[in-house]
């Protein structure tokens, strides 16, 4: 009996560790996400007073924002800031604590603002992203200085900068308002959000109504037979084909038969519609199947056809069931990038896309490719990116959960 | 004698579900043959002395279940007939006939001839949805639709256009009301939910809903099989004031109600109409043994 | 865009042709108050003449579209010089992208001459004739079927029958997209493979023990084949997914015990959230997670004890797949044991049995074709999974069985194999589609099996 009683404590024990397993992996990785991406929504920016020179941006007269040279304004205004630096070599290292970015800022303050010339501003610009790192301890300043990218000297102006109220770190509006770029403090997601945003706006548009069409066909209509018992079998077996597979049909299909763009988000959207069409196709199944059949006698008692039946009745009940399926697959669809990998949506773009047709990547894709770069910037972006996707796909499933309560009533 | 479980708790076979058929003749097999007095000719009368819906050697097969067998009825005007008999006797069977409702069932095969007012309503041309509306039916469970009293009562006239504008259908949705004796109890509450209501009233209202579309039969599966007496007492007193007016067959467990309500009774036995006579006649003095075993409480 | 506005006018046509109808079916009867007369409702007689307007237009634009851009090519290259004509075709290919490009204002790869110039405007000209031409075909079809069916409108025509028979077959055809899908799956990538296997003898890619799919751009390079011999990627999966089913399979199966015989429903309540939490992280980010924490963390501990370890090591990629699918192991095994009767349960444990025995004994023996089932479909999901593997396993395609070195795998090489800009025909190319076709084949086999067994299980019990 002892023994038999030990036994019984060690499975249950066993029980208990796995399912520990799982849910401590969870923790551990939404605490490192957070440790590591946290600090991405935060950047450090530098004030400096740019004196708009006539001379220097429109030497004959004419300005041209186009080739005007904006960064010797910013250079010239880093100098200023602290005169002591002199030497060629210290003054390069100097201009690589700001970044390229601020030289597009002010470009963009003319262009808005041709009156500004000739006057000096005060603008906060964007410092570069190794300072960045060192201001966010992501780099030791204790390190011997050849193991480190930035040398004793640019700390010492960084620190000089910090004492004279020169620099801060801010929320990094960047991240969110800018396309993907090679310089880790400009880089943002917007282009990566407007691409899958594209994408699921194709999915939905398609995918929904086929999938509802295609449920109530099967539950309703379909005769059985041997061809909806092949719709059936097949419908589950889609279900569970890895999803590089529909990125090689896409390929083939979309891309080399049908000759659409590559990289545009209507071919990634035909993809993931094939992909979450077997979802939302048995979520609706399921949903109309809960739609008592005392419901669709009534009907056709008084005379309703079944399409009518199935318009008037069973379409209204089983409704919240098709949503919640719908958002389901959308936010499926949201996460998948193996299949976008195959149809080119892995470029490397800046420009945030403004069609269905213009190249564009996915926000999943973004967090592939950032992954990949060796920044240490780039990677705490990528844990922000994933956060940001991750809250995407919280409030779908939040959406879902409540749609589905709802959904629960009793006839 | 098999131990028959009452009718109501055989789900009436669901229209278009897969699983559905074969429900109702699963006593079939417990129960012992007496071939001699089981021999599929009708006793009785079966016809009416105003005949409006005809029945001539109706069969029924689920699949490979032959769930009724070589059935003649008349229905006459204004008549209220009532079918009786142990489960999965094809009672509701044969009800399900009179509308074409078997026709949402894959594997239902109906053969032989039934008129309505003279024209064959398995004729190619008709359409069973305009049949439906002149045929309305009552279930046995009350199913409203999860809408208003009012959109339950004017989903009817809506799909067959029956009335031209709003005031036309309010007016047949108030009239309907009051046929079916609701009326008082839901006037201040017609945009709730017709679920709200109670059970007995919920029946009210799905008769209401039939007769709004203005048909000339009404079919009753065991309408009051799910209601308490009060409510079933109520829905009979509402079958004497209808019967003025459409031809009711009604599918009835109880044989008080038989007795109360109908005119004439139909005794079915697996698959076969034994006896058909007037309903007095029947109680008092069946022709037939099964008949005379299941009145006095031997069968079923 | 101008394809946009035609649908967008034959909205409009339709929203017309609906009022038209309707008022067409009431007039005949006496006007409102007189719909009893009509067949159906007023509306349907609408619906009858808008599908007539709708339906042929839009088969015609679909036709169109399908049709047009190879017909615009075909003419165009019919009115280049002869000499241009002769070109080989892949040439000739690129030559009419060229003439594409530069018609729609793009930036060319070549010198534009008076040939290209010409045959590009040509294009342009073709291209903006076709439109003229579609439009007024699709408008004035849409007209002629919207008059036809307004003409046919009579009280006892069956407009409702009609429509729901368009409806219907609208179900039908929406319904027939999932099988569209298989269809086209297995066609292009059988296709492409097919012509794979005219360059590489099948028995080379199935048996053969070297893959470097390298081959060379300039043909008198060292090593210009390339050699698909694909073992070592099969191997590489199966190391992986063994890995991962290591993980999932016991950890998966103990979590479904648990929740379902010990837990309270407290823990169940907040555990089994968190596991579907589990499952709805997007791999990539799995992918993320195994490259950066784990790769490092295995490769640590690993030399710590002695080993040798790649940096990216088959087993970092194992465990994080193994993880990502333990939540589809312990639902679908919690599926299984939910589905045994509680009689069996209640009859063991009436017996004395302690739980663990009545588990081990009654309820796991009884649920285990369910289980094999999820199981069959755990590894099916597990050998088709790839962004983790993209990410944190290596790309040298090793025949080995240490889980410590760098393995690489079928979904892996197939992206690295079609990610950039690649000729069409290369073996290199077409190699992916191979690996596609049997990443297809064996899942497909595994969820057939997997699928089945459980849906057999789960009516047994039913």
């Amino acid at each position: 009996m002892p023994r038999r009683r030990r036994r019984e404590f060690t499975f249950r024990l066993l029980g208990m560790i796995a399912t520990g397993i799982g849910i401590v992996f969870l923790g551990v990785f939404f605490s490192s996400l957070v440790a590591q991406g946290a600090s991405a929504f935060k950047q450090t920016y530098l004030q400096l007073d740019i004196e708009l020179n006539e001379d220097v941006l429109a030497p004959g007269g004419q300005l041209d924002l186009a080739y005007a040279d904006f960064d010797s304004l910013v250079r010239t205004a880093l100098r200023k800031e602290l005169p002591e630096v002199s030497s060629r070599q210290d003054r390069r290292a100097l201009y690589r604590i700001v970044s390229v970015g601020a030289a597009y800022q002010v470009r963009d303050l003319l262009e808005e603002n041709p009156g500004l010339l000739g006057t000096t501003q005060t603008l906060w610009v964007p410092a570069s992203s190794t300072i960045d790192m060192l201001i966010k301890g992501n780099i030791d300043a204790n390190l011997e200085e050849a193991l480190r990218p930035v040398s004793d000297r640019q700390i010492a102006w960084v620190e000089s900068l910090r004492a004279a109220g020169r620099l801060e770190t801010r929320f990094n509006k960047a991240l969110f308002t800018n396309g993907d770029s090679r310089e880790p403090e400009l880089a943002g997601i917007k282009g990566a959000v407007m691409g899958s945003l594209y994408m699921l706006m194709v999915t939905l548009v398609l995918s929904f109504p086929i999938g509802v069409a295609a449920a109530i066909y099967l539950e309703e209509f379909a005769p059985r037979n041997r061809w909806s018992d092949l719709i059936e079998v097949n419908i589950n077996n889609l279900a569970a084909v890895p999803s590089i597979v529909f990125g090689l049909l896409g390929l083939a299909v979309f891309i080399n038969w049908a000759a659409l763009p590559r990289s545009a988000p209507l071919v990634g959207g035909l993809v993931l519609t094939l992909l979450t069409l077997p979802v939302i196709i048995i979520a609706s199944r399921a949903s109309i199947k809960a739609v008592p059949p005392s419901i669709r006698e009534a009907a056709l008692g008084l005379g309703a056809s079944q399409t009518q039946v199935v318009f008037h009745h069973v379409l209204p009940l089983a409704m919240p069931g098709m949503l919640t399926g719908a958002i389901i697959g959308m936010s499926r669809a949201l996460g998948e990038s193996a299949p976008l990998l195959m149809i080119g949506m892995i470029a490397f773009i800046v420009d945030v896309p403004g069609s269905l047709t213009d190249p564009a990547t996915a926000l999943p894709v973004q967090i592939f490719l950032w992954a990949d770069s060796p920044e240490r910037a780039f990677a705490e972006r990528t844990s922000a990116a994933i956060i940001v996707l991750l809250g995407f796909l919280l409030v779908m499933n939040l959406a879902a959960v409540i749609l589905r309560k709802r959904m629960e009533r009793k006839w | 004698m098999t131990e028959v479980t009452p009718d109501k708790q055989v789900p009436p076979p669901a229209p278009n579900r897969r699983d559905a058929p074969a429900v109702e003749n699963t006593v079939l097999r417990e129960m012992p043959k007496r071939k001699t007095v089981l021999s599929g000719e009708t006793v009785g009368n079966i016809h009416s002395e105003n005949p409006f819906m005809v029945a001539e050697n109706v069969n029924v097969h689920y699949g490979d279940n032959h769930a009724i067998q070589n059935v003649s009825l008349e229905i006459g005007k204004k008549e209220v007939i009532a079918l009786i008999g142990p489960s999965g006797c094809g009672k509701s069977t044969f009800l399900r006939c009179l509308n074409r409702m078997n026709d949402t069932i894959d594997t239902a095969r109906v053969t032989g001839k039934i008129t309505l007012d003279g024209k064959d309503i398995y004729r190619k041309e008709q359409d069973p949805v305009a049949l439906r509306a002149r045929v309305g039916m009552v279930f046995q469970k009350p199913n409203p639709f999860p809408k208003s009293i009012y959109d339950n009562v004017a989903y009817g006239p809506r799909i067959h256009g029956l009335a031209a504008d709003r005031a036309e259908l309010d007016n047949i949705v108030y009239t309907s009301l009051e046929r079916a004796g609701l009326i008082n109890e839901v006037k201040d509450r017609l945009d709730e939910p017709g679920t709200s209501l109670s059970g007995g009233q919920q029946q009210r209202l799905c008769i209401a809903r039939t007769i709004a579309v203005n048909p000339e039969v009404i079919l009753m599966d065991e309408p009051c099989s799910a209601l308490d007496p009060i409510a079933t007492a109520r829905i009979e007193d509402l079958m004497d004031e209808l019967c003025e007016d459409y031809a009711i067959v009604i599918v009835t467990h109880s044989m008080q109600q038989a007795a109360r309500v109908s005119r004439r009774v139909a005794y079915f036995h697996l698959g076969l109409l034994v006896e058909v006579d007037k309903t007095d006649k029947i109680f008092t003095n069946p022709q037939h043994k099964l008949t005379e075993d299941y009145i006095t409480g031997r069968i079923g | 865009m101008q394809n946009t506005t035609l649908v967008l006018r034959l909205g409009l046509m339709a929203i017309a042709a609906f009022y038209f109808g309707r008022e067409r079916s009431l007039s005949l009867v006496g006007g409102h108050g007189h719909g009893m007369a009509l067949h159906s409702l007023p509306g349907y007689y609408g619906y009858f003449v808008a599908i007539w307007v709708v339906l042929p237009a839009l088969g015609l634009l679909l036709l169109w579209v399908l049709v047009e851009p190879r017909v615009i090519v075909a003419l165009v290259v019919s009115g280049l010089p002869e000499s241009y004509q002769a070109l080989p075709a892949g040439e000739l290919n690129l030559l009419v992208n060229n003439i594409r490009n530069l018609a729609a204002g793009d930036v060319v790869s070549v010198d534009v001459d008076a040939v290209l110039r010409d045959a590009a405007a040509q294009f342009d000209n073709y291209a903006a004739k076709s439109r003229q031409l579609l439009a007024v075909l699709a408008l004035g079809i849409a007209g002629l079927g919207g008059t036809i069916a307004w003409r046919r409108i009579h009280p006892d025509l069956r407009a409702r029958n009609r429509v729901e028979h368009v409806v219907r077959w609208f179900l039908i055809a929406a319904s027939s997209i999932a099988i569209l899908t298989t269809v086209g799956i297995v066609l292009s990538v059988l296709f492409e493979a097919l012509r794979f296997f005219q360059k590489v003898p099948v028995m080379e890619f199935l048996f053969g023990l070297n893959w470097s799919p390298q081959t060379a751009i300039r043909a008198d390079q060292v090593g210009s084949s390339g050699s698909f011999g694909a073992v070592p990627l099969f191997a590489g999966t199966m190391l992986i997914t063994a890995i991962a089913m290591v993980v999932a399979v016991p950890v998966g199966l103990m979590t479904a015990i648990y929740l379902a015989e010990y837990s309270s429903a407290r823990v169940r309540g907040i555990a089994k959230p968190l596991l579907e939490i589990l499952a709805g992280i997007p791999t990539v980010v799995y992918g993320f997670f195994a490259a950066l924490t784990v790769a490092p963390w295995v490769r640590r501990a690993g030399e710590a004890a002695g080993f040798e370890v790649a940096s990216e090591s088959a087993l970092a990629a194992g465990l994080v797949m193994g993880i990502m699918i333990i939540p589809l192991v312990s639902s679908l095994s919690d599926d299984a044991i939910n589905a045994v009767p509680r009689a069996m349960r209640d009859g063991a444990l009436g017996l004395g049995s302690t739980r663990s025995e009545t588990m081990t004994k009654v309820i796991l023996p009884a649920a285990l074709p369910g289980i094999v089932g999820g199981i069959l479909l755990a590894v099916s999901r597990a050998i088709g999974e790839t962004m983790i593997v993209v990410m944190a396993a290596g790309l040298a395609a090793n025949l080995t069985a240490n889980p410590f070195e760098a393995v690489t795998t079928v979904t892996v090489q197939i992206v690295t194999l079609l990610v950039g800009d690649q000729e069409f025909d290369s073996a290199k190319t077409l190699a992916a589609f191979a690996l596609g076709l049997m990443l297809f084949v064996v899942t497909l086999f595994l969820n057939v099996i997997g699928l089945g067994v459980v849906r057999k299980y789960r009516e047994q019990y039913d």
